[in-house]
Formats: structure tokens, sequence, C-alpha cells
């Protein structure tokens, strides 16, 4: 249920994108101690709770090798009795740097998504819809969104903060689309 | 069966001899236990619209039917006849009486609507507990936080058993937690059987509804039936959307 994709809303963009994103996030848990694949998996279902999908271990050390290549973390096996050498990663100086400048600076906003504007827009010089009728499907469908984050919210425990904070973002950018739609109405539909 | 009905509802207002029309002719009705929210942009005759229903406005020309009986022709003490029995409503600013206390704001609609002292000093237990209010019940309403008030404004709706619910951006002036309480009451009392028709800017107010009606420029442009849906079991992670 990718509730956001439609509403366009990327709350998170930074851990998204291809898996690449976990780079930044797995940085920060780094630059507290170092620690294995396995660990860090662990530590991101800890701090975000049911607000971040489960990573996948794969995924995990595939980032974790591009982060070494990159020369941003190192690694270290340490030995085990009866069981393969374990790679323990720790930050780099310049792993420190890359993530320094990632909390240093703005996150990209979201931005209002174009397609249902140009729909908006082009539909009437078409003949196939007239804008009234897209505003109408449109304002369903995010009345529809709202209420999976409504009912989401319901089925959250109330001591999940970070996931009730994340589904209050979403809701509220839905809030702000529902808001722009009734601006649109009102300029577009005489 | 139809709580509610209206036939070609129309609001004009003066304004310096000006012809202000606000309600365009609306048609609609509101079954026993529905839900309806109506939306709409400010200046859309949405507010007009339900304080007509309430009768704390009156229309211009057109038709209200309250539980099959007429009502837009009735005098200003027959409407409040009427609403003591048959309506709850909600402001957006509580409208609590300030020199009462809280239980005394609860009751006093119920004795209005004829409950004996007994009966409506038990339906404000009820009413109260159910809002976890209780420990709040002697206290004055300016002692009590926004939400506070709003939780007892919407007790005071219920208290004789309205009904219709008629609710003016009931959350509009509340946080999001309290907010949350709100929504989480009229849900209830909705699963409960009560028919409610609430005006609001809150999409999250709107979630809650079986119906949400649009309007703008005074006429109903969408009158959408929001149907339950069963939703595959997902977390506050699914808001987040991974690419790739």
């Amino acid at each position: 249920m990718h509730v956001m994709h439609s509403a366009n809303v990327d709350v998170n963009r930074q851990f998204g994108n291809g898996g690449g994103r976990v780079r930044l996030p797995l940085l920060a848990l780094l630059a507290k101690e170092p620690a294995h694949g396995y660990e860090l998996k662990q530590a991101l279902e800890q701090t975000f709770g049911s607000a971040y999908p489960s990573p996948n271990i794969g995924q995990i050390y595939v980032t974790l090798g591009r982060l070494e290549k990159d020369g941003l973390v190192r690694a270290v096996d340490v030995e085990q009795s009866n069981r393969p050498n374990k790679k323990v990663y720790y930050l780099t100086a310049d792993g420190r740097e890359a993530l320094e400048t990632w909390v240093d600076e703005p996150t990209e906003g979201p931005r209002v998504r174009d397609e249902f504007f140009m729909k908006l827009v082009l539909a009437p010089l078409t003949g196939i819809a007239d804008r009234m009728a897209l505003i109408n499907r449109q304002r369903r469908h995010y009345l529809s969104l709202m209420r999976d984050l409504t009912e989401l919210a319901e089925r959250t425990d109330p001591g999940d903060r970070v996931a009730l904070l994340l589904i209050e973002g979403a809701t509220l950018h839905l809030q702000a689309d529902l808001d722009w739609l009734e601006r649109c109405q009102e300029d577009l539909v005489t | 069966m139809t709580v509610l009905r209206t036939l070609n509802l129309v609001r004009i207002y003066q304004n310096g001899g000006v012809p202000v029309p606000a309600v365009r002719g609306v048609d609609f009705a509101v079954e026993a236990g529905e839900f309806v929210a109506i939306m709409g942009p400010s200046g859309s005759g949405k507010s007009t619209l339900v304080h007509m229903l309430g009768g704390l406005d009156v229309r211009t020309s057109g038709e209200i039917w309250l539980d099959g009986k007429r009502v837009d022709t009735l005098s200003e003490s027959a409407w409040a006849v009427l609403r003591r029995k048959k309506i709850g409503f909600v402001f957006q600013f509580y409208n609590l009486v300030t020199n009462m206390t809280v239980a005394d704001n609860v009751e006093l609609p119920a004795l209005l609507a004829g409950m004996s002292p007994r009966e409506a000093r038990e339906r404000r237990e009820y009413l109260l507990g159910e809002l976890s209010l209780t420990e709040r019940a002697f206290a004055a309403p300016a002692e009590l936080s926004g939400g506070e008030q709003q939780r007892v404004a919407l007790a005071r709706a219920l208290a004789n058993g309205p009904r219709l619910l008629l609710a003016d951006e009931p959350t509009g002036n509340l946080d999001s937690r309290n907010t949350r309480d709100v929504l989480k009451l009229l849900g209830e009392v909705h699963r409960q059987g009560q028919t409610v028709v609430v005006v609001t800017h809150d999409a999250k107010v709107a979630s809650k509804a079986d119906r949400v009606v649009t309007l703008a420029d005074g006429m109903i442009v969408d009158d959408a039936s929001m149907r339950r849906r069963r939703l595959p079991p997902g977390t506050a992670g699914d808001v987040v959307e991974l690419r790739g």
C-alpha cells in the first residue's frame, strides 16, 4: 500500500531512491559506534519503529560495500569461534564529512504533482473531460487516501511517536493538496 | 428512512440593496444513521446551508423537511422547540455558557428537551464518561482547554438524544490531538446510529463520513459516497514511498 504515491508526497526522499539513500542513515548509525550489518538493520528498525519499511539485509550489505568503495566506511574482520569472520564497519573522516554535509543541507520540499495539473489545464482543450469532473474525481481520490491514513493512524500504537508524526506529515500534505484543488476549482471552473 | 430533506433551497442576502446569493438551489436528503460531510471553498455557502438546516438562519425560498415534517415555515419559537427536541449543534467556537459548570452545560439541553432531572444527570454522566471528562464535570468552561471545551460542546449537543447532529467546522479551532479525540467521538456516535451532518474544511473529518457533498458557489457540484474498503494491513512505513 503505497499510500502517498498518488498524493505526490515523498515524505522521506532521503530514505527512498533505489536504496542508494539508505547510505546516509547507515552513516549516521555508524557515527554513533562501529557495527556489523545485522546490527545496523536492527538499529534502523528500533529507531524508526513501524515508520520505516524494514530494510532488507542484502540491501544493507550492498550499500555498505559501496560506502566502503567510496572510502566513507572501512571494515575490519573480527574473528569468531566456530563461525566465519564478521565484518565490523566504522566511519572514516570522509564518511563523517559526508554525514555532516547531509545533515546541514536543507532537504528538498515536496512538489506539486504536475501530472494532474497538466490534465486539468489541457483536458478541456481536447474535449475529453471537463475540469469540474477532473477535480471531483481527484478530490474523491484524495479523500479515500485520507481515509487510509486516518485508519492507519488509528491502528498505530499511540506510543509510536515517530510513526504517528510521519502519518501526520502525510495527512498535512494531503490536506494541502485538497486545499489546492479548491483553489483550482475557484479559479479555473466558472 | 429520510431524516432530512431539502428542496430547491435558496438563501439570498441583501448587501446594501444588492442581492448576494449564498445558497442557490440545494436539493439533498440525509438518511437515518448517515454521516455526511459538506465541503467547499469558503464562501461556497456551506455554513449558510447548515445554519438553515438547524433553523439558525432563514431560507429565502425552498423547503426543509425534518423527520417527515416541513420545518422551513416554522416560526422562530417553534424552531426553538424543535431544536431542543431533535437537533444538536456544534460550532467552531464551542459557545458554552461560561457561568455554568460543565455538568450544567450538558444537562441543560436534556432538561429543556423534557427529561427528568435524574435522566438528565444520568445522560450527562454517561456522555462525560464517554468523553473522558468525568473529573471535569464541576469545572467552569474557562478552566478547560480548547479541546476539552469542544468535547463538552459535543456532549451538550448529544445530551437531548437528537435525531440530527449538525456541526459547523467542529475541529476548526483544534490542534491535531484534540481533533483526533473529537473525531473518535464522532465516529463512535455514528457507529451507534447517530445521524450526522458536518460542515468542514478538514479532510480528516471528511474522511470519517459515509458521504462527502461538495458545494461551489452555493450549489452542489459533487455528492460522493465514500464506501468502506477492506484494507490490507499496513504500517506507517507504507507512507514512505520507496522507489527501485
